[in-house]
């Protein structure tokens, strides 16, 4: 059994101060140099690593119920805490959705159980994800799941009346809309990203003004009714310009980018490789830059993994055959620290905000949002910024492993993380299960 | 070669020695006894995800003439036709011992996933996947041109400066995509020319040029080879264009173009053709169509490329 | 280190010497069709022709005469090398269909070359007769197969090359022995 009080020596703060951070009962009771430890305290060595407010994913597909063979709350937890992720905000496209008080309130259970991170279930914004008439977002928002995000995540709210509906509704609830843009007449049977290579390979586009069209829509709404938007998975230039500009006419929108549109671009998939077949697509090197600027410049306000596990055989055939999504908690701090932070485009002070206290202010996850002050909960992750190495399988702790980074070279390996307290990783090694429910207590 | 996927990827040299081995097949073609025993012992699969007639025969009677023994696959509507036994579909004719698989699927990319796979071994060919390529089709469109351009002599020739334009459904045609490099890659000019609809997008950094317009085009370039796609009616349905009239109107090749066409100017047309619509009868029956002449070089092609596919020792993978 | 056994001038009366053996045998040029096998035998076909031509002034002209015949497609070891590039055959005009055809070739070895030449003429037609004719025998036979028509014998061991140069192909005129 791991004492609960634990001495992180010689860590540089996001601010770039180095502080001996002494944790202790799921607190960080100081962090500063020349800390005292009381007996019995566990000290790690952190020398040279960037401790980070525990890393906050907004967006998680974990799969359960429904879809366990995929990934369980318990799978995709651990693989949270291996990516140094201490909280995951779980969506609602599961089987049975997440559209009522019992399925949200059974998933943040699981989580509990699990107790590698917090799990926040997202609630469907409409019944069944059909997109029709609005789910009972106000039982989910005052269940004890506390519901705040709402999303029909991996279909978009398409219907204009339905989606001011719902960012007018859940205003009631300080509640915020995560919509995923992507119109759907524009993008029927689309299978990447529109342009000479999709002209080339033969596969059917998905143009890039089927997601900016209706960001622009939304933030337009957003702005009339005086509601919070949040927009998931940015992947186009065009998108991050309609978005800078409705942060300047003051619209209540943030937004978001995943790892992978930061790093891949479809020239990738030449190869027909269906790994990297994902929902919005790889686009092109411009705009993978222009996500870059977004997120370096505020515009962009979080990273969020859109992990989406899926089982060997929807990625082992053909292009049109395969399913949509890519893991990636274990590699989300690798793939910002190689195309941001080694590039210049964000410091470690950019990284806590994007991966953990921006996404935890917009779900209102007020435990997760700290810097280090003293009482704060001691959710905490420590990652190893001169690590160099080649992304292999043997990193994944889900249950799916179609991540597109094997064999790719990434900086920066997660060590620890804590989790209230309770180390969930360990020099690299995941806790055992059962053990972490323990910690939570 | 190990696979035949694309004619993007075939260099001129690659490209006219498969034209020249064709020329060889062609002449094996013209003798009473038609077959030669040179695949005999190796099992050849047509591995047919989509409905083709035409290019299923066509590579039977190939890899007959080479005798071959062939096996027939047809996957559609059967319980293979979904996209996750394609694994399945591949390991069991490992199992079976083939040689060579001839696979046509409606999913782009198709025989690529199947060749990098290490699902089996044999050689694969691609017999026309999705909207992406066919590139049977155009190396027997290539060699139908060579030998209507240098009748006798054709052996070891390219297409250079040869002005082919292609007209119709480009959008969703792997003919014209295969063509398009092929003619490139052996030197020819191509002008594509369809109903802005009907033009892939991004198409601009493309080596073709295009135009919405196909009487302007027949007067501007002159062109020596005319090539008419197969217009599909559920295009129709899709409001691509408004209907079949409009389109003959615009873009078939009606006795009136097939005139202003010139005498010299071949057509040509990978069939299966609507008659009246992207082409009339009299264009279709002229002296200047090579349909039927591309039918019976389709055969040579195909022995052409499953010969040096599968006759010598298996290539180490690269 | 290659060594010579034959030189220009032996390769020369080699090909005289056969060409009138030839002509003995079918009792002139009638009827007569000489199928070089790709590539060096296509070479000696076409001098032994010219020579046939010289000597019976009565002969078909070279065209009618002489032709090559590819054989690649019909070798029992086509899986054992690289693809191999078939050349093309051409059949005089008169077809073979009641001829005596001379197979000509430059080494008669395993007698394999031989066994797809006869199969790619039984595809062609149905000569009256089939004879042959090689530059040169080195022995080890793996077929009932023999020459009628033999321009040098030269017992070798199996590790032992033979190399002929022909001036159209290859620049130079010799027959060497390497080992
Ligand atoms: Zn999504």
């Amino acid at each position: 059994m791991t004492s609960s009080t634990h001495l992180l020596k010689g860590a540089t703060l996001p601010s770039g101060a180095v502080a001996d951070i002494l944790v202790q009962d799921g607190r960080i009771m100081s962090a500063a140099l020349g800390t005292s430890a009381p007996a019995g305290t566990t000290v790690v060595d952190a020398e040279g690593l960037v401790a980070l407010p525990g890393l906050v994913d907004l967006h998680t597909h974990l799969r359960e119920p429904g879809f366990e063979q995929s990934e369980t709350v318990l799978t995709g937890t651990r693989a949270a805490a291996a990516g140094g992720f201490t909280a995951v905000f779980a969506m609602a496209n599961t089987q049975p959705v997440a559209d009522t008080a019992g399925v949200v309130e059974q998933v943040q259970a699981l989580g509990r159980a699990a107790g590698y991170a917090t799990v926040r279930p997202i609630g469907a914004v409409t019944v069944g994800l059909a997109g029709e008439r609005l789910s009972e977002i106000g039982a989910m928002a005052q269940s004890r799941a506390g519901v705040r995000v709402f999303s029909d995540d991996g279909k978009c709210v398409h219907d204009s009346l339905l989606m001011r509906r719902a960012l007018e509704y859940v205003k009631t609830f300080d509640g915020v809309i995560a919509q995923h843009a992507q119109d759907p007449r524009l993008t029927e049977n689309a299978q990447m990203n529109e342009g000479a290579l999709s002209s080339e390979l033969g596969l059917k586009g998905w143009p890039a003004v089927a997601e900016e069209s209706i960001i622009a829509r939304d933030v337009l709404l957003a702005e009339h009714v005086g509601a919070r938007l949040h927009i998931c998975h940015l992947s186009t230039a065009g998108s991050v310009d309609v978005v800078r500009w409705a942060k300047a006419r003051g619209v209540q929108v943030t937004a978001e980018a995943t790892p992978h549109h930061l790093l891949l671009t479809e020239e990738l998939i030449r190869s027909y490789d269906a790994r990297y077949k994902v929902n919005p697509p790889l686009r092109r090197d411009e705009d993978v830059q222009a996500l870059r600027e977004g997120v370096a410049d505020g515009t962009i306000d979080i990273i969020a993994t859109d992990h989406a596990p899926h089982p060997r055989e929807s990625k082992e055939c053909e292009w049109d055959a395969a399913a949509f999504g890519m893991v990636g908690l274990e590699s989300a701090l690798p793939v910002v620290q190689t195309a941001l932070v080694d590039t210049g485009l964000l410091d470690w002070a950019g990284v806590a905000r994007v991966l953990s206290t921006a996404p935890a202010r917009i779900g209102r996850l007020d435990d997760h949002s700290h810097s280090f002050e003293d009482g704060a909960p001691a959710n905490i992750t420590l990652v190893d910024p001169a690590a160099s190495s080649s992304f292999a399988l043997d990193r994944l702790h889900g249950r799916s492993t179609n991540t597109p980074y094997e064999g790719v070279t990434l900086s920066g390996s997660v060590r620890w993380t804590f989790h209230h307290g309770y180390p969930t990783l360990r020099d690299g090694v995941l806790a055992p299960a059962g053990d972490t429910a323990e910690g939570m207590r | 070669m190990r696979h035949l996927l694309s004619t993007r990827d075939l260099t001129r040299d690659q490209a006219i020695h498969i034209l020249d081995v064709a020329e060889d097949m062609a002449d094996v073609q013209t003798r009473e006894v038609k077959k030669l025993p040179t695949l005999r012992g190796k099992t050849v699969v047509n591995l047919f995800f989509e409905d083709s007639t035409r290019t299923r025969i066509s590579f039977e009677a190939a890899a007959k003439r080479l005798s071959a023994d062939v096996i027939t696959f047809s996957a559609k509507g059967s319980s293979v036709s979904k996209g996750e036994s394609l694994k399945d579909t591949a390991q069991t004719l490992a199992a079976m011992g083939a040689d060579g698989v001839v696979i046509r699927h409606h999913a782009s990319g198709a025989p690529q996933v199947l060749a990098q796979s290490d699902w089996i071994d044999a050689g694969v060919v691609n017999a026309g996947d999705g909207t992406h390529e066919h590139p049977t089709q155009a190396l027997l469109d290539a060699f139908t041109m060579r030998r209507r351009l240098h009748p006798g002599s054709s052996r070891g020739k390219d297409l250079d400066g040869v002005r082919v334009v292609i007209v119709g459904d480009i959008l969703h045609s792997r003919v014209a995509r295969s063509n398009l490099w092929l003619l490139r890659t052996l030197g020819a000019e191509v002008t594509f020319v369809a109903p802005a609809t009907l033009v892939p997008f991004g198409v601009g950094s493309w080596p073709a040029a295009v135009s919405f317009d196909l009487d302007e085009t027949l007067r501007s370039i002159r062109p020596d080879v005319l090539m008419m796609l197969r217009i599909q009616s559920e295009r129709m349905n899709a409001a691509y264009f408004p209907n079949a009239r409009e389109y003959a109107r615009q873009w078939g090749l009606d006795d009136e173009r097939l005139t202003a066409l010139g005498p010299d100017s071949i057509v040509m047309h990978p069939g299966p053709m609507n008659r009246g619509l992207e082409i009339s009868a009299a264009a279709a029956d002229s002296a200047q169509s090579t349909v039927l002449e591309q039918v019976a070089n389709g055969v040579s092609i195909r022995m052409a490329v499953l010969y040096l596919l599968l006759s010598g020792e298996r290539e180490a993978l690269a | 280190m290659a060594r010579t056994v034959l030189q220009q001038a032996d390769i020369a009366r080699a090909l005289t010497r056969i060409s009138h053996e030839i002509l003995e045998s079918n009792r002139g040029a009638d009827e007569l069709v000489l199928l070089g096998i790709p590539t060096r035998g296509a070479v000696l076909a076409e001098r032994i022709g010219a020579e046939i031509g010289r000597i019976e002034p009565s002969a078909a002209s070279a065209a009618d005469l002489v032709g090559s015949l590819d054989i690649t497609m019909y070798r029992d070891d086509l899986a054992k090398h690289p693809t191999r590039t078939p050349a093309p055959t051409q059949v005089p005009r008169r077809g073979i269909d009641g001829a005596t055809v001379v197979l000509v070739d430059d080494v008669l070895y395993s007698g394999r070359t031989i066994r797809a030449a006869l199969d790619a003429l039984n595809d062609l037609g149905r000569p009256r007769a089939v004879r042959l004719a090689v530059l040169v025998d080195r022995g080890h036979r793996e077929l009932p197969i023999r020459a009628d028509f033999v321009g040098k014998n030269l017992p070798t061991s199996r590790d032992e090359r033979i190399n002929v140069h022909l001036t159209e192909i290859d620049g130079a005129e010799e027959v060497t022995i390497e080992g």
